[in-house]
């Protein structure tokens, strides 16, 4: 029963993404509309991208410093941070980000679109509701996602060489010199932009889903809120791993 | 008013939700050009019949025409037949993030190629229509209940669709406002030509401008006539609704209703 239920769960969130393909046209309104979401969930998650990245950046290279000096390696931390951030940790934890600050607001949104009629107005309008209340928040998602991600790249990097070469005494030359030879751009830098997309895409889908249909009432709302970010962040992890098993053979 | 042209006819309807059995054996024909009152006690299924008419709800039996032909199940098909259907919703439904003037907009931005410039002039008439045109900058968290169901009527009537559809257009409303809307529903549809159904129980306020009364209840429709015919009807069940009287054959406590077939 509950298989048959989760079946049925899966089918209905697949319509729905075929749906949101099916509904974005570049129309007049679109445009307007894609605007002013990536202005919403975007620009306004650069604060928390951009502390974020700092701090993963900083915690990384001191737990890093410490186990390469066991071996005499500590200038390879920007190794480390190089290409731990760019193939896993920065698409992982901006996409995390972005579920608990975008997520969870594309979710209330719609929720409370459902609960006050006005999902209800635009059908009765003759207008898609999801062409015009969900593809733009679906696009504005894979737009600004991998941007986020070069934006919580960068400071996590610069953090790492304000830790490492400033604080801890690593040479500066040879802290940017083996980054650029363990970074690469095709296999390491594209890949993250890549993944940041599917990422971005995955948590607009599931927080517009869980949204769309949530049940009209309060606590409907909060409901889907909750429902979004939990299973937003878990389709996140999980295709992380089926993308790196695939990306980085 | 017989003579006219249905815009709505209705068969032998039968309407579910879930398993259980809201209205049965509804026949409704609406002329042209004509005000018809739905009116009821509340969870009668008046706004379950309204959501027949724009195609939310299937009927699990019998046939809803509108505009002279069936109400289509396909989504593309159904959303080219509400461009000629204004709905104004009891919620109003406006979009809270764009303005009084930008809401009107809306339905003729999407469903017509018109340069802004027409299209401003448009809503300007259509927020001039409702009395409104002051109010064109204003979010709808900054209207009273009124002003925000007179954009709403506004922007339900941008399309000029030959229906409209008011589902309790008076809900939440003080005595001023009520009176406003429904003098201006009466305006609108004897300027424009429209043929209108309002879904109500405020009787009092609804039949002086109404040409035609349906009461619903206990599933079915138990009264179809003018309003003076249901000033004057005996039947208990129409009395008991038309004086508020707690007693009478709608029961006052909640009853199982029936199981779908």
């Amino acid at each position: 029963m509950a298989l048959a239920e989760t079946t049925r769960s899966v089918g209905r969130a697949g319509l729905f993404s075929l749906a949101v393909f099916r509904a974005s046209r570049p129309t007049r309104d679109f445009w307007q509309e894609l605007t002013r979401e990536i202005y919403k969930i975007g620009a306004r998650s650069l604060p928390i991208i951009a502390v974020g990245g700092a701090f993963v950046g900083l915690s990384i290279t001191l737990l890093g410093y410490r186990a390469l000096q066991t071996y005499g390696a500590a200038n390879q931390i920007s190794a480390l941070i190089g290409l731990g951030m760019y193939r896993e940790l920065a698409p992982v934890l901006t996409a995390l980000l972005f579920v608990g600050r975008a997520g969870s607001s594309i979710a209330a949104e719609l929720g409370l679109m459902r609960a006050t009629d006005q999902i209800t107005a635009l059908g009765l309008m003759g207008i898609d509701p999801v062409g015009k209340a969900v593809a733009p928040r679906f696009w504005a998602a894979v737009i600004t996602v991998p941007l986020l991600t070069a934006i919580f790249c960068s400071l996590a990097i610069t953090a790492s060489w304000f830790q490492g070469v400033q604080v801890l005494g690593i040479d500066n030359g040879a802290f940017w010199q083996v980054m650029k030879d363990a970074v690469d751009f095709h296999e390491d830098f594209l890949p993250a932009f890549l993944k940041s997309a599917v990422f971005g895409g995955t948590a607009a889908l599931v927080a517009s889903y869980v949204g769309f249909h949530a049940e009209p009432t309060i606590e409907g709302t909060s409901v889907a809120t909750t429902r979004a970010v939990v299973n937003a962040s878990l389709l996140v992890l999980m295709f992380n791993f089926v993308l790196s098993a695939f990306l980085f053979r | 008013m017989s003579a006219a042209p249905a815009i709505v006819k209705v068969t032998g309807l039968r309407l579910d939700r879930g398993t259980r059995t809201i209205l049965r054996d509804i026949d409704l024909t609406v002329p042209r050009g004509s005000i018809t009152a739905i009116l009821g006690p509340s969870g009668c299924g008046k706004s379950t019949l309204l959501s027949a008419l724009t195609g939310e709800l299937a009927p699990a039996a019998g046939t809803v025409e509108v505009l002279g032909r069936p109400v289509p199940e396909r989504k593309r098909e159904l959303l080219e037949l509400r461009k000629g259907i204004g709905v104004l919703l009891q919620g109003n439904g406006l979009l809270t993030d764009l303005t009084a003037a930008e809401n009107v907009a809306l339905p003729l931005r999407t469903h017509t190629d018109l340069p802004a410039e027409v299209v401003r002039r448009l809503v300007e008439m259509k927020l001039h229509a409702v009395g409104l045109r002051a109010a064109a900058d204003l979010y709808p968290r900054e209207l009273s209940g009124g002003m925000a169901r007179r954009v709403a009527l506004a922007r339900a009537l941008a399309l000029d669709p030959p229906v409209m559809l008011y589902d309790e257009p008076l809900t939440g409303l003080d005595p001023i406002a009520s009176g406003v809307i429904m003098s201006l529903i009466a305006r609108l549809n004897a300027s424009l030509g429209l043929t209108s159904l309002i879904v109500t129980h405020h009787v009092h306020e609804t039949l002086p401008i109404a040409d035609r009364a349906v009461v619903i209840a206990n599933g079915g429709i138990v009264f179809d006539g003018t309003p003076a015919e249901l000033e004057g009807s005996a039947d208990p069940l129409v009395r008991q609704f038309l004086r508020g009287e707690p007693d009478g054959p709608i029961p006052f406590d909640a009853v199982a209703r029936p199981e779908a077939a």
